[in-house]
């Protein structure tokens, strides 16, 4: 079981490597995306000090949706897909796999990121602590609640724009609770309770969407 | 063995085939035939369980393959018409991979030999992008030499394949059989395998 799980992170993680290029693109968005406001709202402090939490956010949570197409269309399009659900094994598992993999891909770098870009806001020191803490419990939850997405419209014409409307409303709770915390810390309110809310969503997803993922791909290959 | 009893198979409004029975017993290989779309591939597929039957059963040692889910799987190998191997991969990563998928530990010396058996000495690490079509094809093929599974499901296994290739895979077929696997295939190149009796299904 453990081993089928890091032979697919494993594999996913070489892909990964070997076409670094779509790596990037999420990390140079995310980059951009941010780097942007500061420079089109202009330099006064204690409002990009405010709007920092939110930018950072919606921004991972963008750049997170456009690797996701790739999350399972190579390995349905080459027939891998096929001989993944033809395997001994529990999909459920094989699926928790290939999320690990996308988040290590595309949401840890991102979180890794966050904190060189939080100081273009003049964010302070604690702000970030708990802005890295946040998106470490929250981005996981991004890649899973868009796997779900990614199986649903796997092989449909235009499924890219479906996944965003799809998987961007399932995430606004993930996207309020850590901003929220944050914001929580800058007007000087415990974060606990956010940042507990969000490990719950952590284990929450960790938990059903494995299995939810598997059950849509079965329905995609049909 | 495998039985299938009055299956019937529809794509969208369009049915395939119905009322279709067969049983396949160890040692015994199966040519499904019929014209282009007459829904040789949707029958395989079925077989796989990728496809719900509108009617009808499939039993794999007497019990349905729905029931069994993984137990079936463990003892079934499907080749499609998608080589289900990664361009960025050489061969031997492919194969250690998709054995490892399948639930078979794989060392390096098994899969260069089986790699080798297969005609691709000396390409056995270059990406999959780089060989011809027809190594690819090979290459696929290669899991036929690592797996344990009792019943073969081949979707045209010899496109793009030459004559030497061609031989190969009759000679493991024929090894499979001796070893009383079973055999459900379909192609439009004769597959003739020396002292078994090639039994026929038509579609039409």
């Amino acid at each position: 079981m453990l081993g089928l799980l890091v032979l697919v992170i494993r594999r996913d993680l070489v892909l990964a490597m070997r076409r670094r290029a779509d790596v990037l693109t999420t990390l140079i968005f995310f980059v951009m995306v941010v780097s942007l406001f500061p420079l089109g709202v202009g330099p006064e402090m204690s409002m990009l000090r405010k709007m920092a939490p939110g930018v950072l956010w919606v921004a991972a949570l963008l750049s997170s949706m456009l690797s996701l197409g790739r999350l399972f269309s190579a390995d349905y399009l080459d027939g891998t897909l096929e001989q993944m659900m033809l395997a001994p094994q529990s999909l459920s598992m094989l699926v928790l796999g290939k999320m690990a993999a996308h988040w290590m891909v595309s949401g840890l770098p991102l979180v890794l990121m966050a904190p060189v870009l939080g100081l273009q806001f003049d964010m302070s020191a604690q702000a970030l602590g708990v802005l890295i803490i946040g998106l470490l419990l929250g981005t996981p939850v991004l890649s899973m609640i868009g796997a779900i997405g990614a199986a649903l419209t796997l092989g449909l014409r235009g499924g890219g724009v479906l996944l965003s409307l799809l998987v961007l409303p399932l995430c606004i709770p993930v996207l309020i609770f850590g901003t929220g915390a944050v914001e929580a810390v800058s007007t000087g309110l415990s974060v606990t309770s956010h940042l507990s809310l969000l490990g719950a969503m952590l284990v929450f997803a960790l938990v059903s969407t494995p299995w939810v993922t598997a059950q849509a791909l079965r329905i995609s290959m049909e | 063995m495998l039985e299938v009893s009055n299956l019937a198979c529809s794509r969208g409004d369009h049915r395939l085939f119905s009322g279709l029975s067969f049983a396949l017993h160890p040692g015994q290989i199966m040519q499904v035939q019929g014209a282009n779309g007459s829904g040789k591939t949707s029958l395989l597929r079925t077989l796989c369980g990728f496809l719900m039957p509108d009617e009808g059963a499939i039993a794999w040692r007497g019990e349905s393959i729905r029931d069994l889910d993984e137990e079936y799987y463990a003892e079934m190998l499907y080749l499609g018409h998608l080589n289900a191997i990664k361009d960025e991969l050489s061969g031997l990563e492919n194969l250690r991979i998709s054995a490892g998928l399948s639930g078979i530990e794989l060392d390096e010396k098994e899969a260069l030999t089986a790699l080798r058996r297969m005609g691709l000495r000396g390409r056995e690490r270059l990406p999959t992008k780089v060989l011809s079509q027809g190594q690819r094809r090979r290459v696929a093929l290669a899991r036929l030499l690592v797996s344990d599974a009792s019943l073969w499901i081949l979707d045209e296994p010899l496109t793009a394949l030459d004559v030497g290739a061609v031989e190969l895979i009759q000679g493991l077929v024929a090894e499979h059989l001796a070893r009383q696997g079973m055999v459900i295939f379909t192609t439009h190149q004769p597959l003739q395998v020396a002292g078994v009796e090639m039994r026929n299904l038509s579609l039409s």
